[in-house]
């Protein structure tokens, strides 16, 4: 992979919202901001309601992904561009689920939502309607899917990176600073976990930094490259975030992102706990 | 939920002010009010910790702790940024002008 196989530019993206073969999803956790304007042509995905399994948790089965692509009028050959708000936190969360489901090319605009907006880009808040499809998916492919028991065993053994704030991974706080401290499970991150926060990886335009500055962030914070790796935070979507740095855009082998991630380890009974600032 | 969530003047119900340290604001280009800026807030050694989007009337709030914040707004008016201390616990307001 090569970050022109894994990212658009704004650039490109307004050049293409008319090309046949190419479908722009917006994704995000709550869908508020899409029906304010949404980049021209854009279908609109929640997150929440139609990623996300609505009664167990876990990410919507392969039949799911399918139902819904096929409704959303996405074809298996189809280009796929993925953008959103909140830093493209949930459009990363829908890449590597396009990714998990097998779908061929699928790519994020660099940037998402905030920097199209800054750039003054258009928008509009037209009704899209595409002609549904049938889409067919893959089956999961699990090797880039952490579960709570290897994510255990990984303990000492893989790179975990807890990509939380600082003051999250010390146990300070229970949840981001954007909202209320309200949640019950345990404070803390995994042992022998690396804070290496997601936001570094990016630049203030919500763009991914180059290559070079991405290599050298996750060196100097004592990432082993030689190592398997899982990424994980809160619920996932800023791992996924860093997944598709490590994974997509610097090519590490076995990196794999835990979506269960603190909701699920920091609710576990009897597993490890870590306070404090780690290393 | 983790996304950042719709930005208004009224705090939501059983935010308890004597125990949380809560940033509010208003981001403001000559004077207007700038709806839908982004506002970063920054720690004290100006690493990132949160991003919210300005409501229509230009108010953001974070859910912080006491300490030294750096408050940044990115919007299509211009860039700005200002430094809020917050000493303990309470509502700390401030004023972000862009340009």
């Amino acid at each position: 992979m090569s970050r022109q196989d894994v990212l658009v530019t704004a650039d490109w993206a307004e050049q293409n919202l008319d090309s046949d073969g190419v479908v722009f999803l917006e994704v995000d956790e709550d869908t508020a901001a899409y029906d304010g304007g949404h980049l021209p042509g854009a279908v609109k995905v929640n997150w929440t309601t139609e990623l996300q399994d609505a009664v167990r948790r876990d990410i919507v089965t392969k039949e799911q992904f399918e139902q819904l692509l096929s409704a959303k009028g996405v074809s298996d050959g189809d280009t796929v561009v993925l953008y959103g708000g909140n830093n493209n936190w949930f459009a990363a969360y829908a890449y590597w689920q396009f990714k998990l489901y097998g779908h061929a090319d699928v790519r994020l605009l660099d940037g998402g939502r905030k920097k199209w907006e800054l750039d003054g880009r258009p928008l509009t808040t037209d009704v899209v309607e595409r002609k549904g499809t049938t889409y067919t998916a893959k089956d999961a492919d699990n090797s880039i899917r952490a579960f709570r028991d290897e994510v255990v065993a990984a303990i000492d053994t893989k790179n975990l990176v807890d990509v939380r704030s600082p003051d999250e991974f010390s146990g300070k706080i229970k949840a981001p600073a954007h909202l209320p401290q309200e949640q019950s499970q345990r404070a803390g991150h995994i042992p022998s976990a690396i804070n290496i926060p997601w936001s570094k990886a990016a630049n203030e335009d919500g763009t991914f930094r180059s290559d070079e500055e991405l290599t050298k962030l996750y060196g100097d914070e004592g990432f082993d490259g030689s190592k398997s790796t899982i990424a994980y935070c809160r619920i996932g979507e800023r791992s996924s975030h860093t997944w598709v740095v490590l994974h997509e855009l610097l090519g590490h082998n076995d990196v794999k992102n835990y979506d269960g991630s603190w909701t699920e380890y920091g609710s576990l009974i009897g597993v490890p706990i870590e306070l404090g600032s780690g290393r | 939920m983790c996304a950042a969530p719709d930005q208004g003047i009224t705090l939501p119900a059983g935010t308890d002010l004597s125990k949380e340290t809560v940033l509010t604001g208003r981001v403001l280009a000559g004077g207007e009010p700038v709806g839908g800026a982004f506002v970063r807030l920054l720690d004290g050694s100006g690493e990132f910790t949160a991003e919210v989007v300005a409501s229509a009337s230009g108010d953001f709030r974070f859910f912080a702790a006491p300490g030294t914040w750096t408050l940044r707004a990115l919007s299509r008016s211009g860039n700005g940024q200002t430094v809020l201390q917050a000493e303990g616990p309470g509502l700390h307001k401030t004023e972000v002008a862009v340009a």
